[in-house]
């Protein structure tokens, strides 16, 4: 038996792929991905179109999408997240059809549910061998977990492993299993190592970014779960690891031992592994080069699926024991629903990723945003999209002040009562406008630019186009 | 009650309207050095604005104006008292007279806005040799004058040495200003540490000025503020032993005595004093006895 093909353009021509098929992509190479863009040229030069392309994530590396779409080839998207740059470009109204956000749980979900079925899965891969055994722990564009591409392999008709690191048989620590795999592809370079992975992910020397984080780690220490056997997770933006960091240092002077550590994974996460603050990291994706050594040399230090992360529909997922979670926003509205999907015009400029999985999963989700950007306030009446709706939001934490939603009393006593500034959503809503004064509503286009499908599969929101 | 006093830029917005959340007891809106002679009217502007429409409650406002050399000062006070800053802090005070040349149009302007007299008050910030010999004249030049102010960046230029970290280039100047300060009867403010990458100097600074006697100490980064604080807060264990030093008091009133010893020590006046000062601080600050 031979898996090895000779190209790209062999591998698509033995898939079978057809007009009108979909195609999948993870996004673990994140910005520095070549394979989506050298798969989709190939593609298009074989003149195969009308295709669905099902992306984890799209970044502005993959703005070369906009010319498929332009020439047809791509007429529908499926994606948990879209950077800036294309997402500037649906929100014009370039496509036909309405993009389709997903949550990084509810992907993974939706294929294994035959939902969304695959034809013709891609998979980068940094480290293969001839029978599609693979791995992102290893080689020069090595990313560390694969989690986001294990759907796509287990559920996919036809799946195509693309690497450019290629070893002989077998690749025992392989990450996706070769029982899944039709075909392997070698080529120079998958991606730019300067994309994938950054050095190191800086904290905030930020002094408001600093004030927030500090705010984070008390609201956690004073929650009632911050005690042994404790689980957490958190973003790689600034004042988030800068959270981690304060909470790491309550967890070692207070002597707590936690479970788990989840998520995308730092190496401030790892920091907390190696320190001692949890038994476990769980990792579905890295996000520096510290957490791909990390995951492939230590083996408290493991690899999950996204289905294992987040999918509402297996038996359990990790996020149904999660304790905490810290989450970014765009906008927060006074229900306490978040807007991670566009920015205050109403550009597309991110997704849920695994927003609202966390924030439903968790005991206690934490939203971290300062209480205004630029000349904006975060807190509006209505968010201009709802990526995660605000039943799954417990606090609303900002420079000035912590806001609790109203479903959970206990909460607000518990930080009211350890001299944490805890305020109404409205007041802070308030007290932010006398500052910028109360902004206009932005009006919506009448065109449906993309879909915000919840993790549960049901609609959630539309985003229109910009005018 | 003042541990830390964070210097803001009075040109930065950003800094500005997020200036009471940044945790220091007071913030010195900088209109001096932090600000360029061609934005001194903007800068003016910013920091008026601010005063008016925000609410600062729980954090005390403190406005550096210009020194009384500059065509400054009077613009930068008749834009800022109407406002009523907690102080203004009147740099390169060198002599009495400084004080007395404040105190006297800071008088005219609150007559003219209906103010009380000596609503605003001055802090003088201490930064060339002729202040530092000057010192106990100027704390006690005027009512007005609430705090001596230790700049030693200036004064280190002033006295033609290097400013160090270790500071034993100002160790005269700091123990000057606070003995003139007690003499005076008013408090005293520990100079900046400048490094502000240093997360750790930072402590060492502090607990040294608060060795020496200061009350708090400024800042020129607000990553500074929380060991400021920290610094300057009296302990549990100090707090603990205030109210056990009142309480022995109490007892020997009431046992008609006349001198009393707790864990061995005879307690004195200057003892009584400290613990008066102590819980005084910690009532400030909400800090409460343990068995509260």
């Amino acid at each position: 038996m031979n898996k090895l093909v000779a190209s790209i353009r062999e591998a698509v021509q033995f898939s079978g792929l057809k007009d009108g098929m979909t195609v999948s992509f993870h996004h673990h190479l994140r910005n520095g991905d070549f394979v989506l863009n050298m798969v989709m040229d190939t593609i298009a030069e074989m003149g195969i179109r009308d295709l669905t392309v099902n992306a984890s994530s799209l970044f502005d590396a993959h703005m070369p999408l906009l010319n498929h779409i332009e020439n047809h080839v791509v007429t529908n998207i499926i994606t948990d997240y879209m950077a800036s740059g294309l997402g500037r470009e649906i929100s014009r109204g370039i496509m036909e059809n309405p993009v389709q956000f997903r949550t990084h749980g509810g992907r993974p979900s939706d294929i294994a549910l035959g939902r969304t079925p695959i034809d013709v899965a891609f998979i980068a891969a940094p480290t293969a061998d001839p029978m599609g055994n693979c791995s992102g722990k290893y080689g020069k564009s090595a990313c560390g977990s694969l989690g986001y591409a294990f759907a796509d392999a287990m559920y996919a008709k036809k799946v195509v492993v693309i690497t450019d690191n290629l070893v002989p048989y077998p690749l025992a620590d392989f990450s996706i299993s070769e029982q899944y795999v039709d075909y392997v592809v070698t080529v120079d370079a998958i991606g730019d190592p300067r994309g994938i992975v950054s050095g190191t992910t800086q904290i905030t020397r930020d002094p408001v970014g600093l004030v927030m984080a500090s705010y984070a780690a008390k609201v956690i220490e004073n929650s009632g779960l911050l005690k042994d056997g404790f689980s957490f997770q958190t973003g790689a933006g600034g004042a988030s690891l800068a959270a981690a960091k304060f909470l790491k240092e309550i967890m070692l002077r207070d002597g707590i031992k936690g479970s788990f550590g989840l998520g995308g994974i730092t190496g401030y996460m790892v920091d907390m592994l190696e320190a001692g603050c949890f038994q476990s990291l769980m990792d579905v994706q890295c996000f520096d080069l510290k957490a791909v050594e990390s995951i492939r040399n230590n083996p408290n230090h493991r690899e999950i699926s996204a289905l294992h992360y987040a999918s509402p529909a297996v038996r359990s997922a990790v996020v149904d024991s999660l304790d905490v979670v810290i989450l970014g926003a765009t906008e927060i509205d006074t229900d306490f629903n978040v807007n991670v999907h566009t920015d205050s015009n109403g550009f597309i400029m991110g997704g849920s990723g695994g927003h609202s999985d966390t924030a439903a999963g968790s005991k206690l989700c934490m939203i971290i945003a300062p209480m205004f950007r630029a000349r904006l306030p975060i807190v509006t009446d209505h968010v201009n999209c709802v990526s995660t709706p605000g039943k799954e939001i417990d606090v609303l934490v900002t420079q000035g002040g912590i806001a609790v939603n109203p479903k959970n009393p206990e909460l607000k006593q518990r930080l009211a009562g350890a001299g944490l500034p805890v305020i109404d959503i409205h007041e802070l809503k308030e007290k932010a406008e006398r500052i910028t004064g109360t902004p206009k509503q932005r009006k919506k286009g009448d065109r449906a630019v993309a879909e915000v499908i919840y993790r549960d599969g049901t609609h959630l929101d539309t985003i229109y186009n910009v005018k | 009650m003042r541990r830390s006093m964070l210097f803001l830029p009075g040109n930065n917005p950003n800094m500005l309207i997020n200036g009471n959340c940044l945790g220091a007891d007071a913030v010195i809106f900088d209109l001096e050095d932090a600000v360029s002679p061609a934005e001194k009217d903007a800068a003016r502007i910013l920091v008026r604005n601010t005063m008016r429409y925000m609410d600062f409650r729980g954090c005390e406002i403190i406005v550096r104006i210009n020194s009384i050399d500059t065509p400054y000062w009077k613009p930068d006070m008749e834009a800022i008292v109407p406002y009523k800053p907690g102080m203004l802090l009147l740099p390169k005070t060198g002599t009495a007279s400084d004080i007395l040349e404040a105190d006297a149009y800071l008088t005219q302007l609150e007559e003219k806005l209906g103010l009380e007299q000596n609503t605003v008050g001055l802090m003088a910030l201490i930064e060339t040799a002729m202040g530092v010999e000057n010192a106990f004249a100027i704390a006690t030049a005027s009512k007005r004058v609430r705090a001596l102010f230790l700049g030693a960046e200036d004064l280190t230029a002033d006295l033609q040495c290097k400013r160090t970290k270790e500071g034993r280039e100002i160790e005269y100047a700091r123990t000057r200003l606070v003995v003139a300060a007690r003499a005076a009867g008013i408090a005293v403010y520990d100079t900046p540490f400048t490094d502000v990458n240093d997360d750790e100097g930072i402590w060492t600074d502090a607990r040294y000025a608060k060795a020496l006697g200061f009350n708090g100490k400024a800042s020129i980064s607000p990553r500074h503020v929380e060991a400021i604080n920290s610094v300057f807060c009296p302990t549990m264990k100090e707090i603990e032993y205030a109210y056990e030093v009142m309480d022995a008091i109490e007892l020997a009133k009431k046992q008609g005595k006349g001198a009393i010893a707790l864990h061995g020590k005879m307690i004195d006046a200057p003892i009584v004093a400290r613990a008066q000062q102590t819980i005084a601080a910690a009532e400030e600050l909400g800090i409460r006895r343990e068995e509260d």
